[in-house]
């Protein structure tokens, strides 16, 4: 491979695995539900902002990004009770419309509770790149890539070896037969935000030294993210991180052999003609009606 | 307390009728709040002070000043209803105002048929070039930032420039400035990449630009956290020719999200942000440190060259009225057009027919970032 070649690929690993773990975050809130959560970015948001004022305040890092996770997890949960949870008898387009507010209000709560600057985070092992064959990676993007993939390892446990996350699958896959085997469906809603709050926030946390933080760092990241989870597949954990890395390859490629003027052109292009043969997503569920 | 407020009232009225005049009208749009609020907000912030701060001096010809201000939100369609509820409802005596360009270039339709003085607060050539009889503006150019760094690049004998921009306005305004004043400059632009505005790695572009054995000096045209990214990025990847960045960036936000990637690069900006370092002759070092202390002293925050061309708006507004004589608008604009001198936070303006900005390119120093500071480079 020559180094040109091995440092796009680097760069793509980077920008994917941070748009996977904001995918991950949209994911779980639709198994649940069906709604597509529009303020998932204004969590990654919340987790990256208030890690770094806490991180300012003496708070050591782990401490720092462990209060951020909690606040966002809490947030996450508040906006179930308060917004989606009250209009539960709503179609599923309201929902959606719903967490559209809900991003537009916390943006603007960010932007006065904290300010309206851009804000970077120290990186956790250091900013001194690594040589990989002639093309450099920064430490950070290893812990990116490293958490996703264990967030993935996490959540199959979750959902494969727990009752809640049994529940949360029950519900997903039919929420009127999980009601009746007795699942209290509310529950799980509940329980699919706080979750997913969490983990956007320790999206970030973990982006933060990269891609800088502010209070409308979630309008982008979401969207990415929101493409990602799309091209691997809406509700398929695999296929977040999946669709993240090819899509953060896909820009980098892009940027590297073609124009960086088209690369999202480029990308985006990409992600229509997956979804022409592969409706579902690359890892999507194959569903089938019954006629 | 009752007692004072009408004391107050009386001594007003008394005040009023002693001098029987009006009071000069100030108008002003600004960008206040909304994605260009760091423009808008300490232009404001600076033209309440100092109006205040005249009045309290004693006004203008004996008269009082009074600041009309609307917030536009950095939106062209509501600047110019404003402009024009200054013009004709307000009837104020000459507008300072427009943060960005494209509230700018609304209200100047309505400014250019009212006859009403302008001075824009916005950066781009379109605002004076061609030169509008009512139209005037305060702060530098993208086109002299171009020229500025061209000239450092020459003297450092790199003639072969990469150009790496961003998606946002100012980035690809200063793109095309520079794509088009490089050949006056002996410039010749080989590589020319760009990044998305939402962009968080730019290593791609870079690696072709190190690929290309002709770059001799990158130039990011750049604003927002994009250039840290980029210079971050530049460190990461290990590039050894020299990295430029613009005045877009030119705040100590910039040194803090790159960090020590920093170190180096070089970029031009205003007299204003470096005023302790200014050697005590230099024309502009009295001004900049008086704005400077009372900016920070009244409002707790490091002052923007933003704020410094609110500054040197109102100021020229005043010199101009003073000179006229009178608030006569047809006056006040010849006398703002025939204004030398002028030593401003921006530059020394000497304004005439043909130049409504009147800086040249000694109103930028080009600095480099050393142990995560200013230098002057000499």
């Amino acid at each position: 491979m020559s180094a040109p070649f091995l440092q796009f690929l680097l760069a793509g690993l980077t920008i994917g695995a941070i748009y996977a773990l904001v995918a991950l975050g949209f994911s779980i809130i639709y198994n649940a539900s069906q709604v597509i959560n529009f303020a998932q970015g204004e969590f990654v948001m919340i987790g990256g902002m208030a890690t770094v004022s806490l991180a300012g305040a003496g708070w050591p890092l782990p401490a720092a990004i462990a209060g951020a996770v909690l606040l966002a997890a809490a947030i996450g949960l508040a906006l179930e009770k308060l917004a989606v949870d009250t209009a539960r008898k709503a179609p599923v387009v309201t929902l959606i419309i719903i967490t559209i507010g809900a991003s537009i209000l916390l943006r603007g709560a960010a932007a006065i509770l904290w300010d309206k600057n851009v804000h970077a985070l120290a990186a956790f092992s250091g900013d001194a790149p690594l040589n990989i064959g002639g093309a450099t990676i920064v430490p950070q993007s290893l812990w990116v890539v490293g958490t996703a993939l264990a967030i993935v390892v996490v959540l199959s446990l979750f959902f494969g070896r727990t009752l809640l996350g049994k529940a949360l699958l029950a519900t997903s896959h039919n929420r009127v037969a999980a009601q009746l085997v007795g699942i209290n469906v509310r529950h799980v809603l509940l329980a699919s935000f706080g979750i997913s709050a969490a983990l956007g926030a320790i999206a970030g946390a973990l982006v933060a030294p990269i891609t800088f933080t502010s209070w409308d760092i979630g309008v982008m990241l979401g969207l990415k993210g929101f493409a990602a989870a799309i091209l691997g597949g809406m509700g398929s954990g695999p296929g977040a991180v999946l669709g993240g890395l090819v899509l953060g390859i896909a820009e980098a490629m892009g940027a590297g052999y073609v124009s960086s003027a088209y690369k999202d052109a480029i990308a985006f292009v990409g992600i229509l003609a997956v979804l022409f043969f592969l409706p579902g997503g690359l890892l999507g569920r194959r569903s089938a009606d019954r006629v | 307390m009752a007692t004072r407020h009408v004391l107050v009232a009386i001594l007003s009225l008394w005040l009023a009728s002693a001098h029987a005049q009006e009071p000069i009208r100030i108008g002003s749009f600004l960008a206040a709040t909304g994605g260009a609020a760091f423009l808008g907000d300490p232009e404001q912030k600076t033209l309440e002070m100092y109006v205040e701060k005249l009045n309290a001096a004693g006004g203008v010809l004996g008269r009082k000043l009074v600041l009309v201000a609307y917030d536009s939100a950095g939106d062209a369609e509501k600047a110019r209803t404003f402009a024009k509820r200054l013009i004709e409802q307000d009837k104020v005596d000459l507008i300072v105002g427009g943060s960005t360009t494209g509230e700018t270039m609304a209200a100047v339709p309505l400014v250019e048929q009212a006859g009403v003085p302008f001075i824009s607060l916005a950066g781009a050539v379109v605002i004076v070039e061609p030169v509008k009889k009512w139209v005037f503006k305060t702060p530098h150019t993208d086109r002299m930032a171009c020229e500025k760094i061209f000239l450092d690049m020459r003297a450092r004998g790199a003639t072969r420039v990469a150009l790496i921009s961003g998606a946002g306005g100012f980035d690809k305004s200063m793109r095309a400035e520079c794509l088009k004043v490089s050949k006056n400059h002996g410039i010749e632009i080989v590589a020319d990449e760009t990044y998305g505005a939402a962009d968080t790695d730019m290593t791609a572009q870079l690696t072709k630009i190190r690929q290309n054995t002709q770059v001799q000096a990158i130039l990011n045209a750049g604003f927002g956290q994009g250039p840290a990214i980029v210079t971050r990025n530049y460190r990461q990847i290990g590039i050894s020719v020299p990295l430029y960045q613009s005045h877009g960036v030119a705040s100590k936000e910039y040194i803090k999200l790159a960090g020590d990637a920093a170190e180096g690069v070089r970029l031009p900006a205003a007299a204003l942000l470096v005023a302790e370092k200014l050697a005590d002759g230099d024309p502009q070092k009295t001004v900049v440190a008086l704005y400077t202390r009372e900016y920070t002293g009244r409002f707790k925050s490091d002052v923007s060259t933003f704020g410094g061309h609110a500054y040197d708006g109102l100021m020229l507004a005043v010199e101009a009225i003073r000179k006229a004589g009178s608030t006569d608008k047809a006056k006040v604009r010849d006398a703002l057009e025939s204004l030398k001198g002028y030593v401003g936070t921006g530059g020394i303006v000497n304004l005439s027919p043909s130049d409504h900005m009147g800086l040249d390119l000694s109103a930028f120093r080009m600095l480099e970032i050393r142990k995560g500071d200013w230098t002057l480079v000499k």
